[in-house]
């Protein structure tokens, strides 16, 4: 685990900061601007100064009363913003600089390194020679050579256009399902959210509001996100089969099977799928001669009324949670109540991954 | 040509310059580290103290330090005192005045320089691994050279070209504290007009010369750093 209390006071913004987070997989810090998601993640570095409380990474106390483990001893990787590339060096020796300073690096790992970002290529340019998305991927490759016992990434798309964002999106996928260290990524965009968490830590300012695994946190209604036209949920899935004449892709996730277009990825690959609460209808009874292809009994768990002519429901689907828009009108004919069962009608969903 | 009087002039000088170069440099770094990093309340006064130099007729600044220096003074008790001598109307004497008197033409523009290298790229090496000297030496440093160019040369330039200073504290001692600027200033009381033609061309041309180094350095590190 990662637990931390911290309290830092700048100006007129105080963060105070107490959760305990995973140190597995991939935490979002997550909140609107100002919300001092960045002041957070500087703390857990150790960059930000006046600060004070308890901060224990794994089985390392880096802060408490009397001690505070500086910055260059913590070992993390840091990818800032707008990567920060040393000038004065080039690519190579960029990369070097971390390296000469951690012990045990094997040049095995760091081949799989340069590998698995894609920037073999880019090794001897300097650092004018590279596009917003090179750099980006450079800061990324320098944070993880020197083997850091957990990766700090602040925004890191968001310095970049659509099209680059488009590009890296695919190394950070590969980060989250290659490498077993744990990250932590500060955004404000639900989209990255939504494709990267595993857990999510809701940051809103200065305080934190929620902390919990992604799908949980999206679906909870004491929640900003789990209300609204845009409200959506997560379903992690594997990929296991197709049907190659429709060109269709089967999915099976805890509460069933999913058949969505095929994206050509391979068999066993895992997939995250995105489902809009708007796309989601309810019937009592399971349609037959439908159009809709994925259909599977649901427990109601728990309604929200959303104001105007509308309603957010939570199912389980098993143990898998999804959340339903539907309007009033409809709730009532069908007579919805906490533990009905009903069929869930799912009209599309997204593949994030 | 150059008489026997103006290669020594011209040796003191050079000597002098470079020795008093490489002193501010040793402490002129630090100081301008300190002064781009810290939150010092009283950071203004230091600063002001430092410029002096820059405002105040040369004159002024070599009698205080005559005074401070010489043989009556309260240094130059201390050291005779210590068993040595006063150091007005020495080498050493005329390299404290340069260095004083010089100092903010290498504090600035190092302070500058710094200041211009950020916050940023010093926390990405401590994320890094580095420690507190290690990215000072392998980044600041670096991320400074400009600073560092245009400090040497203004430094150095700066101190051939004293005059006031060196005429309070040195005395105009051949081989010992004659420098160019004095020599100059003698070939002219002395109606020797070609020999003062020599030299003040001389140092007209090296000035130009070294600005000419600092401009170009400059304009080529900013050109680099505006590309990426």
């Amino acid at each position: 685990m990662i637990e931390c209390k911290i309290k830092i006071k700048l100006d007129s913004f105080i963060l105070d900061a107490n959760f305990s987070i995973p140190d597995r997989g991939v935490t979002v810090i997550f909140g609107p601007s100002g919300s001092g998601k960045t002041t957070l993640l500087r703390a857990l570095a150790g960059l930000e100064e006046n600060q004070n409380g308890y901060l224990k990474m794994g089985d390392s106390i880096w802060q408490d009363g009397e001690n505070f483990v500086l910055t260059h001893k913590r070992r993390i990787g840091y990818v800032f913003q707008d990567a920060a590339l040393f000038d004065h060096l080039n690519v190579q020796d960029n990369l070097d600089y971390g390296i000469k300073r951690s012990p045990n690096i094997e040049k095995a790992f760091i081949e799989s390194i340069i590998n698995l970002l894609d920037i073999k290529i880019l090794l001897n340019r300097t650092t004018s020679q590279l596009s917003g998305g090179e750099r980006q991927r450079i800061a990324i490759a320098r944070a993880l050579l020197i083997k850091p016992k957990i990766l700090l990434m602040d925004e890191p798309l968001s310095a970049l256009d659509m099209k680059r964002k488009q590009e890296i999106l695919p190394y950070l996928d590969a980060l989250h399902n290659d490498l077993d260290i744990p990250v932590i990524y500060v955004t404000h965009s639900a989209e990255e959210a939504s494709r990267l968490a595993d857990h999510l830590l809701l940051l809103d300012n200065g305080k934190v509001i929620g902390s919990g695994p992604i799908n949980t946190m999206l679906t909870r209604f004491d929640l900003p996100m789990s209300h609204g036209k845009e409200a959506t949920s997560l379903i992690d899935a594997i990929v296991v089969g197709r049907e190659k004449e429709f060109d269709l892709m089967q999915l099976d996730f805890p509460g069933g099977q999913f058949t969505v277009p095929d994206n050509s990825l391979e068999v066993n690959s895992s997939v995250r799928l995105r489902v809009s609460a708007r796309d989601v209808s309810l019937t009592k009874e399971k349609q037959i001669g439908t159009s809709i292809l994925n259909i599977f009994p649901a427990i109601v768990d728990e309604l929200s009324v959303e104001g105007g002519a509308q309603i957010m429901v939570r199912l389980k689907i098993k143990e898998v949670t999804l959340l339903a828009l539907i309007t009033r009108k409809s709730a009532e004919m069908l007579n919805l109540q906490n533990g009905v069962k009903v069929f869930a009608q799912i009209k599309s969903v997204a593949i994030l991954s | 040509m150059l008489n026997e009087y103006d290669i020594s002039a011209l040796l003191v000088t050079i000597k002098l310059a470079s020795v008093t170069t490489a002193i501010l440099i040793l402490i002129g770094t630090p100081i301008a580290w300190w002064l781009s990093q810290t939150r010092f309340k009283f950071k203004a006064v230091i600063e002001a103290i430092i410029a002096l130099p820059l405002i105040l007729p040369p004159t002024v600044l070599g009698f205080y330090l005559l005074m401070t220096l010489g043989t009556n003074g309260p240094l130059g008790n201390l050291l005779e005192s210590l068993g040595g001598s006063s150091i007005a109307f020495t080498f050493t004497g005329l390299v404290v005045g340069s260095v004083i008197y010089s100092l903010p033409f290498v504090v600035q523009p190092l302070q500058n320089a710094f200041s211009s290298v950020g916050k940023q790229a010093m926390e990405v090496a401590a994320t890094l691994g580095a420690s507190k000297l290690d990215r000072f030496f392998t980044v600041a440093v670096p991320l400074a050279r400009s600073g560092f160019i245009t400090a040497t040369v203004l430094g150095f330039a700066h101190t051939v070209g004293e005059f006031g200073v060196v005429l309070m504290i040195g005395g105009n001692i051949p081989g010992e504290t004659g420098v160019l600027s004095i020599a100059i200033y003698d070939h002219v009381e002395s109606m020797e007009y070609a020999q003062a033609h020599l030299l003040a061309g001389g140092l007209l041309v090296l000035s130009f010369i070294m600005l000419l180094i600092v401009y170009v350095f400059n304009r080529r590190f900013s050109i680099m750093r505006s590309d990426s």
